[in-house]
């Protein structure tokens, strides 16, 4: 297996999807000549031509209103949002829209799209291009909402997207398109969107994480291991629907669990990961449930030392996980 | 070219239709007329919970039914198109299950507010609440049609309020960019719920915002259904020809409050309503078929005594009908749904 960044698992992807099915179409800004400001996309205008790789005016709400008109009308639209940041003049017509054309029409329209947008902190990006958005789409049925934290991941997770019948919302962590690189099969294959992944296997306590996170806490696990301690790692991949069982067995084994965010520390997935855990486990946990998240500030602030003050990082969440096994 | 009626000359846009269709489009107005009034009454009886209509403006959504292919060409219309609908086939029955949130009800199955319409068949693109969202999903529509080489026009309807929201603005310019065949048909009937729409726009209409995307916009009167049918047919072959989309604004008129939960004696005036229900399209049309010899008192009694048949029927069929399932509440969640709603197993 060759070993390739996570920007360009997506890009194949991408580009064998456009290949195989030609109702796949991708959109949106700077997708076409330029290939997305991250060159997801690049290349793929040369190859599929501007009918199917479609430079989009600069409309958020307009590029997820159109292509929910084609994905209606028979299309797999692939559609980019430049950030994950800029998604919300978008949000009426992903949950609004996208989300309930199934139950609205009980069953006889159905919404087969693919909204990509890169989130999250760590780039020095500041408040408008950090944010993860992840919980407000979480919350709603009728949408899935996959993060990958691999490559393999990702390209098996965004082939999976673009053939599922129901909107997906694929949230891919900016900051590891270059920084995380991996194997990734040869040929055609899918990660099925749902399963939760067991990326460590442990015996102490439980980590919970995606994304970014995933590896930030692989990297802290393996520390605590060289101190006596072994921690088990899920990495959820699909945050909705939520692969509860996973995650249940997974602390009922350990009987401890730590939930790893860079979203905000309330209502982020930890909160959702934690009331299950109440819910299905407690007389399994010896321990409360720990969260390890971003204080609840508005965004990520631009300077690095404000940046690094509210993400968690390695070290935060190795110190979380060794108050947890001491409890 | 249709046959002329011996009173063509006289009123020429008469020849735009067949004899038999002028009927048939002055039958679909007397019908969707007396569904909507019954429609009210069912509501203040307690029998309906809600009601949306467009009195007045049956005229403007016949007049644009007729001039696409039902079942070919693709709608999404908005709330007040009853007439539309029945003009492009779904039948009385089908629009008192919605009023009636029946199981049966083609749109939802009873899960929307009526008049969310929605109906493969008659590809008709399933409707929301918040307005103007349909817009840039009927440009969506166009270009995957045209994608697969097909030739059939998107219609999208709205009110000159909706016209406000960037959604509009959004899909009218994508359309236009494309070249895609979209009629944005603007149903303006003076009022946002109280709001006029000089207070919605600082222009003389949504007509003349057209210029600013590079297309072609008509006003036309949407009092008159032959007006209306001519301007829609225009820029469906427009669309077709190549030449991109067009906004045809029907000026028309609302007779009915808003909404059941409106009441419209506290932003317009006595006056001002009468003076619109001068302005009824549906006997002016009558008057036209009768000047032009199609149309006569016999008829008329004939016409009346069958659509308060099909509407009793309608009402008391839909009535009846079962209630939609509450065990079906978590099905179409997802693709895949089970009955929690979730598309694989949890372990709860
Ligand atoms: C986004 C949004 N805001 C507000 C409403 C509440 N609302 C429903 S209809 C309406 C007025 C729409 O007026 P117009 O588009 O002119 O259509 P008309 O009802 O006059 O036919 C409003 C404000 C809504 N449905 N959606």
């Amino acid at each position: 297996m060759a070993v390739k960044r996570m920007i360009d698992a997506i890009r194949e992807a991408l580009d064998e999807e456009l290949a195989r099915d030609e109702s796949v179409i991708v959109m949106g800004e700077d997708v076409g000549v330029k290939g997305g400001v991250f060159v997801a996309t690049k290349g793929l205008i040369d190859r599929y031509g501007p009918e199917r790789v479609i430079d989009t005016p600069l409309a958020e709400s307009g590029i997820v209103g159109v292509a929910i008109g084609a994905a209606m009308n028979g299309l797999r639209p692939v559609a980019e949002i430049q950030f994950a940041d800029f998604i919300y003049p978008a949000m009426d017509q992903i949950i609004s829209e996208a989300a309930r054309i199934r139950y609205r029409s009980n069953g006889e329209w159905q919404c087969p799209l693919v909204v990509r947008a890169p989130y999250g902190a760590g780039v020095r990006g500041g408040l408008y291009h950090s944010q993860s958005v992840e919980s407000f789409f979480a919350h709603v049925p009728g949408l899935k909402v996959v993060i990958p934290s691999n490559p393999a991941d990702a390209k098996g997770l965004l082939k999976a997207a673009i053939r599922d019948d129901d909107p997906v919302v694929f949230l891919e962590p900016k900051r590891g398109y270059r920084a995380i690189q991996g194997e990734v099969p040869e040929g055609d294959y899918v990660v099925p969107i749902g399963p939760a992944r067991i990326a460590r296997e442990g015996e102490h306590l439980t980590a919970i994480a995606y994304g970014m996170m995933l590896h930030l806490t692989m990297q802290a696990a393996e520390r605590l291991e060289r101190e006596g301690v072994s921690v088990e790692v899920v990495d959820l991949r699909t945050l909705a629907p939520l692969d509860r069982a996973t995650i249940v067995e997974s602390v009922k084994k350990t009987g401890r669990a730590l939930v790893v965010y860079e979203d905000n520390r309330t209502l982020g997935m930890g909160a959702e990961v934690a009331a299950i855990l109440a819910e299905e486990a407690l007389f399994h946990l010896d321990a409360p449930v720990r969260r390890v998240a971003m204080p609840d500030v508005p965004a990520t602030p631009y300077a690095a030392v404000l940046e690094d003050a509210v993400l968690p990082n390695v070290d935060t969440i190795a110190q979380a996980m060794r108050e947890l096994a001491r409890v | 070219m249709a046959p002329r009626s011996p009173a063509a000359t006289a009123d020429p846009d008469l020849a735009l239709l067949e004899p038999e269709k002028l009927v048939e489009a002055y039958r679909l107005m007397v019908l969707a007329r007396a569904l909507d009034e019954r429609m009210w009454i069912l509501q203040r009886q307690g029998k309906v919970p809600f009601v949306i209509t467009g009195q007045g403006q049956e005229a403007a959504q016949v007049g644009a039914a007729l001039a696409l292919r039902a079942g070919h060409d693709i709608v999404l219309p908005y709330y007040r198109d009853i007439a539309l609908v029945l003009a492009l086939g779904m039948s009385p029955r089908e629009l008192m299950l919605s009023a009636f949130a029946r199981a049966a009800d083609p749109n939802s199955g009873g899960r929307q507010m009526p008049n969310h319409f929605s109906s493969r068949r008659l590809r008709i693109l399933t409707g929301s609440s918040p307005v103007g969202t349909q817009i840039p999903h009927a440009a969506g529509a166009a270009l995957a049609s045209r994608l697969r080489g097909e030739d059939s026009v998107v219609l999208v309807s709205f009110g000159e309020g909706a016209s406000s929201e960037g959604d509009f603005h959004e899909g009218v310019n994508f359309a236009a960019i494309h070249r895609l065949p979209v009629v944005f048909f603007c149903e303006n009937n003076g009022w946002a719920i109280s709001v006029p729409s000089r207070r919605q726009m600082n222009v003389e209409g949504v007509a003349r915002r057209a210029a600013g995307y590079g297309i072609a916009g008509v006003a036309v009167d949407g009092q008159d259904l032959l007006a209306v049918y001519r301007a829609v047919a225009e820029a469906a072959e427009r669309g077709r020809g190549g030449e991109g989309p067009t906004i045809v604004e029907a000026l028309t008129y609302r007779f009915v409050p808003h909404s059941s939960d409106d009441d419209d004696r506290i932003y317009r005036s006595a006056d001002e309503m009468a003076e619109m229900r001068r302005r009824d399209p549906i006997p002016a049309f009558r008057e036209r078929l009768e000047a032009a010899g199609l149309w006569d008192e016999a008829k008329e009694e004939r016409l009346r005594q069958e659509v308060a048949a099909t509407v009793d029927d309608a009402a008391d069929h839909a009535e009846r009908s079962p209630q939609p399932d509450p065990a079906t509440v978590m099905q179409h969640v997802f693709a895949s749904s089970g009955r929690d709603g979730h598309p694989w197993r949890s372990s709860a």
